[in-house]
């Protein structure tokens, strides 16, 4: 079975998922002793939930670096770390945040290996953090992961279980290039099964979180769990969903994505950012420009977030929001629809 | 030469040492003038180019005062730089003509020059966009313990980028051994200096974040290397960053072999004012008048870097154009 027999196991030793990069961080930064955590706020009691206690007591400041709010120049002093062989690790408590950075993200970090002919890397890790959600509306509650996507030059990876959390950031340290990792602070109390040891989860290669035959479900992140619960109210009506886990946006892993809608002929996308020009989008542009577009049965369907900011009435965020309510309602109309 | 005459010209400087500013200076010189006759009329080389002409004893006489394993970053103005840190001429013109010799395989063009082997990580055509990086490269030898010393080169635009206080601050903050050299040539691609900031005194901004700054002559290379000497030692001492304005001036247009005075952006009385000062002249009159050189060594001197700049548009004429197999090499390692 393609399932991750991995994840969820009783008998296994169980992490939090923010528990799981925080001991990621700490192995990470005593094993590799070129990297560093530097950031706005991470020693911060509060501000990147519980995912970095303890590393400023065992590395202490010059390892761990918590710096005043000046995005951009943090950006490019991470920039300017790699390119003299250290292994930075940049962290955004709020990817909203980035959008201050995005002269050194953009023009600096992604272009500098291209732009002089490959001879200079940048191992770079852009740790992300999508915060949403308790009315904290539209500057604090961004998924952005559709215009770094779009930026030639970086990686994306966006984990969803603790098992993927740890692995993904440890393949991000080890990379070689800029990783954006994306992580979604919704994620960060589900629990899963976490090796002690040091491990990596490829980048750019997703995974069949469930098996199923009538209609194939893409996500990534937080927007995976939801998916699972659709696919789980629609098994008590015979409806039989096939879930596919991206893990990483960029490269995204075409072979999981092509085999299984060639299996199911149904393709819903759901993604945790805006519906238009989207990472939805993309991945059905992907699918409707091979072969497969003659074998689909009904319309691809985009499940993402409406083309507005996020509000903070929570009577509103209720509505903006989809869950797996949105992705059960899309998935019957592909059902119903025929192409 | 009488010894107040030598202190006069240089207390502590060796004759090798002033050959050597000479030298960097007129290679940059005679390089960048043929550059222009290759921009136009021959239209050969095609990539925008900001000549760096007039501003020779800036990177010179930084350059000079550094290590090799000393990193400088550099500008969309950088051919002076790269060839001031000892970057090779051929690579450079072979980019120029973006070519697959280039320094950066022909990717880069003029504004993105790099050759990591001399210390010259990169340089960028967005204002300002090398000072952080510069920072980080700094805090990266502080945290590795390595005993050297990170420059960023920026114009007086740079001052006017929000990055440029951000970095000053968390240079200053964290005590980096960084050196910051803004070189004021008094225009902001086409605007005057005085139409961008409220207070031109650039040296003063270091005062706000705690640290040294100071203004100088950029068109004396000796000032220049010892001032930058002064900052650079105290940087390696862990004293933390300097900023070193240098007033110069550049004799062309923002970008382009022309001077661009029929453009109405500068008066011709101002630029005539400013060649006087050329900083190639001062010193050879110096070198001369105190006997360090002879005309004799002067010509050859000449001669021996005119030949090695014809050798680089020779080679970069003959480098073959990048592959199209090229274009997406290179976008991840």
């Amino acid at each position: 079975m393609a399932i991750s027999s991995k994840w969820k196991s009783e008998k296994m030793r169980t992490l939090s998922f923010a528990k799981a990069i925080n001991e990621a961080l700490h192995q990470i930064i005593a094993t590799d002793k070129q990297a560093f955590l530097i950031g706005q706020g991470i020693t911060s009691p509060w501000y990147v939930g519980t995912t970095t206690v303890g590393l400023i007591n065992k590395f202490g400041p010059k390892r761990i670096i918590d710096t005043p709010t000046s995005e951009n120049c943090i950006t490019g002093v991470a920039l300017g770390a790699a390119l003299a062989g250290m292994h930075p690790i940049i962290c955004f408590p709020r990817m909203d945040f980035m959008y201050l950075a995005m002269d050194q993200l953009a023009n600096h970090v992604a272009n500098w290996h291209y732009m002089f002919g490959g001879q200079l890397n940048v191992p770079m890790v852009v740790w992300a953090i999508i915060n949403r959600g308790g009315e904290q509306a539209a500057q604090h509650s961004q998924a952005l992961q559709a215009v770094f996507s779009h930026i030639p030059g970086v990686r994306v990876v966006m984990p969803s279980t603790p098992y993927d959390a740890k692995g993904l950031l440890i393949a991000s340290t080890q990379d070689g290039n800029p990783v954006v990792y994306i992580d979604d602070r919704w994620l960060y109390e589900k629990e899963g099964h976490v090796p002690e040891e040091y491990y990596s989860v490829p980048i750019g290669k997703g995974i069949v979180r469930k098996e199923g035959k009538d209609v194939t479900v893409v996500a990534t992140s937080y927007m995976v769990h939801e998916a699972l619960k659709a696919a789980d109210d629609l098994s008590k009506v015979a409806i039989d969903v096939e879930i596919i886990d991206l893990l990483s946006v960029k490269p995204l892993d075409e072979k999981v994505l092509f085999s299984s809608v060639e299996k199911t002929r149904r393709l819903v996308v759901v993604d945790g950012g805006w519906t238009n020009c989207g990472l939805a989008a993309e991945i059905a542009a992907r699918v409707s420009e091979t072969g497969l577009f003659k074998l689909l049965k009904a319309p691809i369907m985009r499940v993402a977030l409406p083309n507005a900011p996020a509000p903070a009435s929570s009577a509103l965020e209720k509505v903006y929001y989809p869950n797996a309510g949105s992705i059960v309602s899309a998935i019957k109309k592909t059902l119903e629809k025929r192409n | 030469m009488s010894k107040k005459e030598q202190k006069l010209l240089s207390p502590d400087l060796p004759r090798k040492l002033l050959l050597k500013m000479y030298a960097t200076m007129l290679t940059i010189r005679i390089f960048e003038e043929r550059v222009a006759s290759l921009i136009a009329p021959k239209k050969e080389i095609t990539t925008p180019c900001h000549l760096y002409i007039g501003q020779e004893a800036v990177a010179t006489g930084v350059c000079l005062a550094l290590k090799k394993e000393d990193y400088v970053y550099s500008t969309h103005r950088s051919h002076g730089h790269y060839i001031a840190k000892g970057g090779d001429l051929k690579r450079l013109m072979a980019e120029l003509y973006c070519k697959k010799t280039g320094c950066s395989k022909g990717k880069g063009g003029s504004m993105h020059i790099a050759a990591p082997e001399i210390g010259l990580p990169g340089s960028s055509a967005i204002v300002g966009g090398t000072i952080p990086i510069a920072v980080g490269t700094a805090l990266a030898f502080s945290i590795q313990g390595r005993d050297n010393v990170s420059v960023a080169f920026f114009g007086d635009g740079a001052v006017h980028e929000g990055v440029f206080y951000e970095s000053l601050n968390f240079a200053s903050l964290k005590k980096l051994p960084a050196v910051f050299v803004c070189e004021n040539n008094f225009y902001c691609t086409h605007l005057p200096i005085a139409s961008c900031l409220a207070d031109p005194d650039i040296y003063k901004k270091a005062q706000i974040f705690g640290m040294p700054g100071v203004r100088i002559d950029g068109n004396d290379v000796v000032k220049v290397y010892k001032t930058a000497r002064k900052a650079v030692e105290d940087a390696r001492e862990g004293k933390g960053p300097t900023l070193i304005e240098c007033l110069t001036y550049r004799w062309l247009g923002h970008v382009g072999p022309f001077d661009d005075l029929d453009k109405g952006l500068r008066s011709k009385e101002e630029l005539d004012c400013w060649v006087k000062k050329c900083p190639i002249r001062r010193i050879k009159k110096r070198l001369l008048k105190h006997r360090i050189v002879t005309e004799d060594e002067v010509k050859k001197i000449e001669t021996a870097i005119r030949a090695e700049v014809e050798e680089a548009v020779a080679f970069a004429r003959n480098s073959p154009y990048p592959d199209e197999r090229d274009l997406l090499y290179g976008v991840f390692r």
